[in-house]
C-alpha cells in the first residue's frame, strides 16, 4: 500500500472571470522513502495540488470540487479540522520558496523551530530547546544555541530556507512536500540545499514531494516525475524514462528548450504561444493549440492518463493510439 | 567579409561604492558597499558579453553603471571615443540614443496607461524628428521585428503575457538605435518555453542588427548559449573572462568550477557521473570582503598567500583570464 494516494483531485477557484481548474483530475502515489517531482510551468496547477493535499487552500473562493488522498487510512481532503492538524506539519511537513515569508520576521528563530514540539509532542520547553538546537546543527548552521535567539533579517537567505527545513523536519514528518525551495537561492546555494534535504531524506527515510519547474533539478533528485500541463498531469513515470522516452509532446518539447542541452550558437527550439488561460481551455487535449503533431481528433474530447509503457503514463491520445513515436 | 573588428566599449577600472551611513540626525559615512570594485571590460562592436554571478555580486550594478543609471565613483566608461562619465543634462541625454537597457520585470517598466504604440512612438520621437504619418508604419515595422502583431498596436501592457511584455520592451530599447543594449536577467522572470522565445528573438537581433549586448544573468546555462565571451563576477570584480566554450569546458578560477559544477543538467545519466563542488557557506558582505582574493574563505584551494594581497586579472589560456594565484597549481 502506497504511503500517499491521491485520486482524481480537482480544486476550482471562482473567480470574476470564472471556474479556474486549477488542478484537474490529478492522481498519484507516493511510496516511502520515495523523491516525486512535480513538474511544469506556472500555472500548471503543480503548487495548489500541494495545497489542497495540506488543506492550504482558502474555501472559498477555492472549492476541492472532486478526489480522495488517502494517508495511513485518512481522506486528507475530507476530514474534521481536529484529526487533519495532528497531521500536518507533524507527519506531513511542508516548505515553501520564499523563506523570509515563511519566517515571522517578530519571532526569534528558536521560538518559531520549537513552536511545532510544542503544540505536537507533549514536552516540556527545556527538551524543545535542545531538540531545536540539534535541528539546526543537523542542517549545518553553526553556533546553533546562540543562533536560536536571533531573529530572520539576520540571516542570509540560504541559512534562512535552511531554518525552514530544520522546521519542517524537526518532528520527522513521513512526507515532506517542498514547494520550489530553491528557487530564490543563488545556484551554489542551491546546491547546498539539494545535498542537505537529500541527506536528511536518506537517514530518516522520508518521502519527498519536490515541486520545481527545473527539469535539472529533477533530472538529479526525483525518482518519479509527474509532468503537469494546465492543471493536467500530462506524463507520468521513472526519472530516466521521462526522459529518455518521453511519451508527451509538451516533456518532449520542454527539454528541447532548454538552453543547457544546446550548443551556442544553435538556434533554441520553441514552443510556439503561450499557456492557455485556465478559464478558456480548449474542450480537448490542453496542448493541442501549441502542438506540433495535433491533428483534429486531439481538439474534440479531453484525453484520459494512460499506461502507454510499463509503469509509463501518458495524456497523449495519438501516443496511446500508437501513431506517435517521440523517442 | 572579415571586418576589422572595432572596439565599441571600453570600461576602465570602474568604481561603484555606496556610501554606508549612521545617525538619525548627525548622518557621517561609516563605510561603503564596494558594489563595483575595479572592473575592466573591452567589448568590441557586434559582441555579446555574458556578465554572470550570484546576487549581490554586483553585476546589476556594473549594468546600470555603464549605461549611466549610477554616476561612477571612479574609472571611465568610453563608449565609441566619448566619455561617458564626463557628459550631463542634455548631452548626456542625447547621447544615450546610443546605449539601452533591458530590465527584468517588464511590466514595471511598461507604463501602464499607455498603448504599445504611444510607448514605442514615445521613445522614437524622443531622439529624432519622424513626421506623423511616417510614425505608425515606423510602429508598425518595429513591432514586426520582435514578433509582435500589428494588430497588437493599441493594446495596453496588461493585456500581454509576460514573454509578450518582454517583446514590447525589447522593441522600445531598440526604437532610438541604439549600438549598445544592456539586458538585465531579461529571461529570469519567464517561463522555460517562453525563455527560449525571448533568447532565440534577441541571438537573432544581434546577428541581424550588429547590436553589441551586455547579456546579464546569474543563469550559466542561458548566458552560455547567448554570449561570445562571458564574465564571471564574485564581490564587485571579474574573477574570470573569456570565450564562451573554454569558460564553461575549461574553467580556471574555483569559484568558475563551483557555479558550473552546481548548475543540474537535465540528463539523468549524466547527472549521476558529475562531481558536484559544494562550496560552504555565502558570499560573504560587500561592505567588510575578505582580504586578499575575496573567494578565498569559501574556496577549496585556498592558501596562506590568497589571504594577503588580491589577485589581479591574468591571462592564461589564450584570450581567457583569471583572477587566481594558483591557476596553475590545480
Amino acid at each position: 500500500m502506497p504511503l500517499l494516494d491521491v485520486r482524481h483531485l480537482t480544486t476550482a477557484f471562482h473567480t470574476r472571470a470564472g471556474i479556474v481548474r486549477a488542478v484537474n483530475d490529478v492522481s498519484f502515489t507516493l511510496e516511502k522513502g520515495e523523491t516525486l517531482g512535480l513538474v511544469g510551468e506556472s500555472g500548471s496547477g503543480k503548487s495548489v495540488a500541494c495545497y489542497s493535499l495540506m488543506g492550504l487552500v482558502p474555501q472559498p473562493p477555492g472549492r476541492i470540487e472532486s478526489g480522495t488522498a488517502l494517508f495511513d487510512g485518512l481522506d486528507l481532503l475530507h476530514n474534521d479540522p481536529t484529526r487533519l492538524r495532528s497531521i500536518r506539519g507533524k507527519r506531513i511537513s511542508m516548505i515553501f520558496q520564499e523563506p523570509m515569508t515563511s519566517l515571522n520576521p517578530y519571532l526569534r528563530i528558536g521560538d518559531q523551530l520549537i513552536e511545532p514540539l510544542l503544540i505536537h509532542e507533549k514536552i516540556d520547553r527545556k527538551t524543545a530547546v535542545a531538540r531545536g538546537i540539534a535541528a539546526l546543527e543537523e542542517v549545518g548552521i553553526q553556533d546553533a544555541a546562540k543562533r536560536m535567539k536571533s531573529y530572520p533579517h539576520e540571516f542570509s537567505g540560504g541559512m534562512r530556507q535552511r531554518v525552514v527545513i530544520a522546521m519542517a523536519l524537526i518532528t520527522q514528518p513521513e512526507i515532506l512536500i517542498a514547494d520550489e525551495p530553491t528557487t530564490a537561492l543563488d545556484v551554489t546555494i542551491q546546491a547546498q540545499i539539494l545535498e542537505l534535504i537529500r541527506s536528511l531524506q536518506k537517514s530518516k527515510g522520508m518521502a519527498v514531494i519536490f515541486v520545481t519547474h527545473d527539469l535539472g533539478i529533477v533530472s538529479n533528485f526525483c525518482d518519479r516525475v509527474l509532468v503537469m500541463y494546465a492543471g493536467r498531469v500530462v506524463e507520468t513515470g521513472a526519472v530516466r524514462d521521462i526522459f529518455y522516452q518521453p511519451q508527451h509532446p509538451y516533456n518532449r518539447a520542454l527539454q528541447k528548450s532548454i538552453p543547457a542541452l544546446q550548443p551556442k550558437g544553435k538556434e533554441l527550439y520553441t514552443i510556439p504561444g503561450a499557456p492557455p488561460s485556465l478559464t478558456q481551455l480548449p474542450p480537448g487535449c490542453p496542448f493541442a493549440p501549441r502542438c506540433e503533431f495535433v491533428v483534429e481528433k486531439c481538439r474534440e474530447t479531453p484525453v484520459p492518463l494512460l499506461e502507454t509503457r510499463p509503469g509509463h503514463s501518458s495524456a497523449c491520445l495519438r501516443v496511446q493510439q500508437g501513431e506517435l513515436q517521440l523517442s | 567579409m572579415a571586418k576589422k573588428p572595432e572596439t565599441l566599449l571600453e570600461v576602465r577600472d570602474l568604481k561603484m561604492h555606496f556610501p554606508v551611513e549612521k545617525g538619525l540626525f548627525f548622518k557621517h559615512q561609516t563605510g561603503a558597499v564596494k558594489a563595483v570594485d575595479g572592473v575592466n571590460i573591452t567589448l568590441q562592436k557586434g559582441e555579446v558579453l555574458g556578465l554572470v554571478g550570484e546576487s549581490g555580486c554586483g553585476k546589476s550594478t556594473l549594468g546600470r553603471t555603464i549605461i549611466q543609471l549610477l554616476r561612477a565613483t571612479d574609472g571611465t566608461v568610453v563608449l565609441g571615443g566619448e566619455n561617458l562619465g564626463k557628459l550631463t543634462g542634455g548631452r548626456l541625454r542625447r547621447e544615450r540614443a546610443k546605449f539601452q537597457m533591458i530590465f527584468q520585470d517588464p511590466y514595471a517598466t511598461l507604463n501602464p496607461r499607455m498603448t504599445v504604440r504611444d510607448t514605442l512612438a514615445e521613445a522614437m520621437t524622443a531622439h529624432e524628428r519622424i513626421p506623423r504619418a511616417k510614425l505608425d508604419p515606423a510602429v508598425r515595422e518595429l513591432m514586426a521585428k520582435v514578433g509582435l502583431p500589428a494588430s497588437a498596436m493599441n493594446k495596453y501592457p496588461h493585456e500581454f503575457s509576460g514573454g509578450q511584455r518582454q517583446r514590447i520592451a525589447i522593441a522600445r530599447a531598440l526604437a532610438v538605435k541604439p549600438q549598445l543594449i544592456v539586458a538585465d536577467e531579461p529571461v529570469s522572470a519567464l517561463d522555460v518555453s517562453i525563455q527560449a522565445q525571448i533568447l532565440n528573438l534577441l541571438a537573432q537581433l544581434t546577428r541581424e542588427m550588429g547590436l553589441t549586448l551586455i547579456f546579464i544573468s546569474h543563469d550559466l546555462s542561458v548566458v552560455k548559449h547567448i554570449s561570445d565571451r562571458i564574465a564571471v563576477m564574485y564581490l564587485g570584480k571579474i574573477v574570470e573572462v573569456g570565450p564562451t566554450l573554454q569558460v564553461v569546458e575549461k574553467p580556471l578560477h574555483p569559484y568558475t568550477r563551483a557555479l558550473i559544477s552546481a548548475i543540474p543538467i537535465p540528463d539523468p545519466d549524466r547527472e549521476q557521473l558529475r562531481q558536484r563542488i559544494i562550496l560552504s557557506g555565502d558570499p560573504p558582505s560587500p561592505i567588510d570582503p575578505p582580504s586578499g582574493c575575496a573567494f578565498h574563505p569559501r574556496c577549496p584551494y585556498c592558501i596562506e598567500p590568497c589571504k594577503g594581497r588580491p589577485p589581479i586579472l591574468v591571462q592564461y589560456v589564450s584570450h581567457q583570464l583569471a583572477a587566481c594565484i594558483r591557476v596553475g597549481e590545480i
